[in-house]
């Protein structure tokens, strides 16, 4: 079988596995499916911007924050429904990535200094959001939960798992986008621009025009976590939302996974939620329940997967499975 | 408003920002040389409050005294990680740099919940909540310590630079690392005694630090994040620019928190960063990168 | 339950497709046992920014079983969960907590993750006693099975305020004015608006706020906030705080000499806490707070303390005053109804707790009864006062432990 046909076997496989999860899996189960699926849609987002156009955002969780306040702010005051609402945060995200891009890519600023000009951006963000009253300030914005009511309590088609096809959509298109976007014209002056940004200016690529686009569609794609976020919890409070943690928990998937790759940021997500959770239940197990050591425990591990699989994990397993390609 | 508030907060401010500075002079070395992104340095300032705690505890031992075992510890210890760990990262990308300092703070700041628990800590000495009166000015006499060490610790690094044959070779390293390499400098060697001096400083930071500030084990990112804010401002490897950039920090804030609102004063030091970010990228005293 | 490392993306799938078949063949959801023990679900945040308190909360959850055992004769089985302070965690603990057999959740300090939890609670139908958490909005959703046995962040302010009257009242002071300062979160923000809203009305507290000056939980220094408020010349400093910046702030008052009336705080953490006295010793002296506290008073307080010294040697039961004596109260809760209801179906439970009525209690305030909405009504606040190192009950007077001092010694007008 070529690599390609074992490619596609796979991903079918697991695409009717993930089709048919909710009828076999418990609430709990369902629960931890949905915040993989979450936060390998989100690592995906993120993907895009590192890697594909090569340029390090640390504070995507403003992207995350302005999507979740802009569709709750219109249901909280106006009952506007998130199918509309959605459309005002990616008009919001939109706006801001745009901003950002613009302002470093026109002025020069990339690496270290463009990572750092992100996380300044969403920590102005969070203190903002805190002094706005109108979007429940510090006190938080609490969505009234009505659909519980509605729902069948013993029921397995009950709303997580309608959270869990959300989920499972938005992850599906991101992947999609970012296959089709791989294989375009974008893709291929990504890649260029990655490897050496000079030369392909030098060539007469508009550099900071496909930067920029690479900036708007990762933030765009950020919105809708935000909103998913918003629908699901029910709440919402800048400390937590726009908080340098929930940055640095988007970009952990994609970078154990694979930058760049399509099924880095999945596989990230995938191996880190269940490594944390399977940590809590080992320590359980064995009677080492003290606060710290479970994270002590997660850290190590994020620091051996750095230090020996500098690309990830999914490179070295795609080698494996024999689905290398010449990429 | 009065005057002598005006003044006050004025004075109170160039403290804490030459405090701050002091705070961010370890990150402006190890990034102005190294150029590696030193996630962790909150962290590292964070074990050198504890380390400052545990010797008062033992030993009743004044942070001023314990500053020049807890930098010579913290010196050995920067060079250890240096040539151990974060060597083969220095050209890899910056997202793996990120990625394997943001491990090791993960892991620090949990070894140090498991060690001291959540609870904070503090020295408790005689000055500490003392200040001089000139009229209806006041000094913070603790903080005017701090500010003291700042302002010496950094004159002796400038002088380090300036006029030792290491510094030299260290700048050397820095200005020009394939340079350096064809003229017979261990690079490495250099790397890691640069690491080994910045984490010396922030050990330095750490020992003043704990007089104004009480540790806890997640004390640590706000000041990575602050001390990352500085140096930029001021500009990266320069000593003189760690100060001025906290001295700016800690004036606008500040003066934000006075005419403005005190609660929303850290957007000025984010605004303040975007700013020079775009305007003026090698900070205020630095070189163009 | 099975694992996979995650490796490898066709062992993950098998694993997880076997997993949940295994699931699927094992009894849906509750355990239902039929007597023996009641499983509590514990979800706090025992690790991340409110580990201190989460481990706290916990030391009220640990002693529990063994008094309620004496007391009412029921045996409880703890499940202890670590929110870790994430929403993330708080949601899928609680989830797995049910799939294990957990008959009733309690918890889980912060607001934003016990909404997270009451959604959860809610839609599988499984009781849930928040122990604490002030967001009104968790009792306005019309659950029928989330319950809190706590005030909310109005029922905070109000009662705060009404103490502060009655202090002045009880030491024959009037001051003028005040000086709101006040930590620009939940708690901060809900009292300035309360107070806003509240103060015109109550005629017995006569001052007026001559300034606010709100500040940044995150902050480190808080010179220019203390210079702002200092200048403002008021009689005496009230104070919405948190336990860091509390002892910030005191220090930054001794260090600019400013010395009012006192420092009084109508509701929140920080000046009660174990760490402000050992920091700042003498100068932690005649603080005054307004907490939900316990009653010093009651039998069953007493018990509490009692067991609390046997299992927390040379710590004292008054620095966590709050935490133990909620969050053991959540789980009285539990036990109360499930011997009433002598059963551990979710429904039983849930009816039951609606219909409980405790009198015999820990928490200072009324009996405790739910209200339709799931939330007990009646919980008052203590006024506390730091008297000789330790926070003592200065008001309600039928529960106090001391006469309140105000002004503090020293004050000059």
């Amino acid at each position: 079988m070529s690599a390609q046909r074992r490619a596609a076997a796979l991903l079918a496989l697991l695409a009717a596995a993930l089709l048919a999860l909710p009828l076999v899996a418990n609430a709990y189960l369902l629960s931890v499916a949905t915040l993989i699926l979450f936060f390998a849609f989100s690592g995906q987002a993120w993907n895009v911007m590192m890697g594909f156009a090569g340029q390090l955002s640390l504070g995507h969780s403003l992207y995350v924050g302005l999507g979740a306040y802009a569709a709750a702010g219109l249901f909280f005051h106006f009952g506007i429904g998130p199918w509309a609402g959605i459309w005002l945060a990616i008009a919001v995200c939109v706006a801001a990535g745009a901003a950002i891009g613009f302002l470093a890519f026109r002025f020069g600023i990339s690496g270290v200094y463009f990572a750092l000009l992100t996380i300044a951006f969403a920590e102005f963000t969070r203190i903002g959001f805190d002094h706005i009253g109108w979007l429940g300030g510090p006190g938080g914005l609490f969505i009234k939960v009505e659909q519980r009511q509605a729902a069948d309590l013993l029921n397995l088609r009950g709303p997580p798992v309608m959270f869990y096809y959300v989920m499972l959509a938005l992850a599906a298109g991101a992947f999609a986008l970012c296959a089709w976007l791989l294989r375009s014209r974008a893709g291929y002056y990504w890649q260029a621009i990655r490897e050496n940004e000079e030369a392909a200016q030098a060539l007469g690529i508009n550099t900071f025009r496909w930067k920029m686009l690479a900036v708007v569609i990762s933030a765009a794609m950020t919105s809708f976590s935000g909103v998913f976020f918003a629908f699901y919890y029910n709440n919402l409070f800048p400390e937590t939302i726009f908080h340098i943690s929930r940055s640095i928990e988007i970009i952990l998937g994609p970078i154990i996974g694979g930058i760049g790759t399509l099924f880095g940021p999945i596989l990230g997500a995938a191996v880190l939620t269940i490594l944390a959770d399977s940590i809590t239940d080992l320590l359980a197990a064995v009677g080492l329940e003290f606060p710290g050591v479970k994270q002590v425990f997660y850290g190590v591990v994020l620091l051996l997967v750095v230090m020996f699989l500098p690309h990830g994990i999914w490179p070295a397993l795609a080698r494996r499975l024999g689905l290398d390609r010449k990429s | 408003m009065a005057v002598d508030l005006v003044v006050n907060v004025a004075l109170a401010g160039v403290l804490t920002g030459l405090v701050y500075g002091l705070m961010a002079l370890g990150l402006s070395v190890i990034f102005g040389v190294v150029r590696v992104v030193n996630f962790a340095h909150g962290e590292m300032m964070t074990v050198a409050m504890y380390t400052a705690v545990g010797l008062f505890t033992a030993f009743k031992l004044d942070p001023f005294l314990s500053v020049i075992p807890v930098a010579a510890a913290f010196f050995v210890l920067g060079y250890l990680l240096q040539t151990g760990l974060i060597n083969p990262f220095i050209t890899r990308p910056e997202h793996s740099q990120f990625m394997l300092l943001v491990a090791i703070a993960i892991i620090v700041v949990n070894g140090l919940l498991m060690a001291f628990g959540p609870d904070a800590r503090n020295v408790q000495v005689d000055y500490q909540l003392e200040s001089w009166a000139a009229g209806p000015i006041l000094f913070d006499k603790a903080r005017v310590y701090a500010a003291g060490v700042a302002i010496l610790a950094s004159g002796a690094l400038f002088a380090f630079f300036r006029y030792t044959r290491t510094g030299k070779a260290i700048r050397a390293c820095a200005d020009n690392y394939l340079g350096a390499k064809v003229v017979g400098l261990d690079v490495k060697h250099y790397y890691a005694l640069t690491f080994g001096l910045g984490s010396a400083c922030v050990a330095v930071a750490g020992c003043m630090l704990i007089l104004l500030v009480d540790v806890t084990p997640s004390l640590g990112p706000s000041y990575t994040l602050l001390a990352f804010v500085i140096v930029i401002v001021g500009g990266l490897g320069s000593m003189g620019g760690a100060l001025l950039g906290g001295v700016l920090i800690g004036l606008s804030e500040a003066m934000a928190g006075l005419f403005i609102q005190p609660s929303a004063k850290s957007m000025f030091s984010f605004a303040l960063l975007i700013l020079v970010l775009l305007f003026r990228p090698q900070g205020l005293m630095g070189r163009r990168p | 339950m099975e694992r996979s490392t995650g490796m490898n993306r066709r062992k993950f799938n098998t694993a997880l497709a076997t997993t949940g078949a295994l699931a699927a063949l094992s009894p849906f959801g509750i355990v239902r046992a039929q007597g023996a023990k009641l499983k509590v679900g514990v979800l706090l945040p025992r690790s991340g920014y409110l580990g201190f308190i989460g481990q706290s909360c916990q030391k009220g959850a640990d002693l529990a079983p063994g008094v309620i055992k004496t007391l009412l004769g029921v045996d409880i089985e703890l499940m202890n969960a670590d929110t870790e302070s994430n929403i993330d965690t708080a949601r899928t603990r609680a989830e797995r907590l049910i799939q294990e057999g957990a008959h009733v959740l309690v918890g889980a300090f912060d607001s934003g993750q016990s909404t997270a939890i009451a959604q959860v609670a809610e839609q599988r139908g499984v009781p849930y006693v928040v122990n604490i958490a002030a967001a009104p909005q968790i009792t306005e959703q019309g659950y029928k099975f989330v319950f809190r046995n706590f005030p909310t962040a109005p029922d905070l302010v109000r009662n705060g305020l009404n103490n502060i009257g009655a202090l002045f009242q009880a030491t024959n002071v009037v001051p003028r004015s005040a000086v709101f300062m006040y930590v620009n979160d939940t708690f901060g923000l809900a009292m300035s608006k309360g107070i806003n809203a509240f103060l015109p009305r109550l005629t017995n507290l006569p001052f007026k706020i001559t300034e606010s000056v709100p500040y940044d939980p995150a902050a480190k220094d808080l010179t220019v906030e203390v210079s702002k408020a200092k200048a403002a010349n008021a009689d005496f400093l009230l104070l919405v705080c948190r336990l860091q910046d509390s002892i910030i702030l005191r220090r930054e008052m001794v260090k600019q000499r400013w010395n009012p009336m006192g420092v009084i705080s109508p509701g929140s953490p920080g000046m009660y806490e174990e760490q402000f006295a050992k920091v700042l010793g003498k100068y932690a002296e005649y603080c005054i707070s307004n907490a939900p506290w316990y009653n010093p008073k009651t039998n069953m307080t007493k018990i509490v303390d009692a067991a609390f010294k046997k299992q927390n040697p040379g710590e004292k039961f008054v620095f966590h005053a709050t935490n133990v004596a909620y969050t053991y109260e959540s789980i009285l809760i539990a036990a109360d109804a499930y011997k009433r209801a002598r059963s551990t179906d979710a429904r039983a439970l849930a009816d039951a707790i609606r219909q409980t009525n405790i009198t015999d209690r820990v928490a200072l305030g009324g009996p405790i009864k739910f209200n339709a909405k799931g939330q007990v009504e009646g919980n008052l606040s203590a006024c506390v006062q730091n008297l000789g190192g330790t926070p003592k009950v200065v008001l309600p007077a039928d529960a106090a432990e001391a006469k309140p001092v105000f002004p503090w010694p020293g004050y000059k007008a």
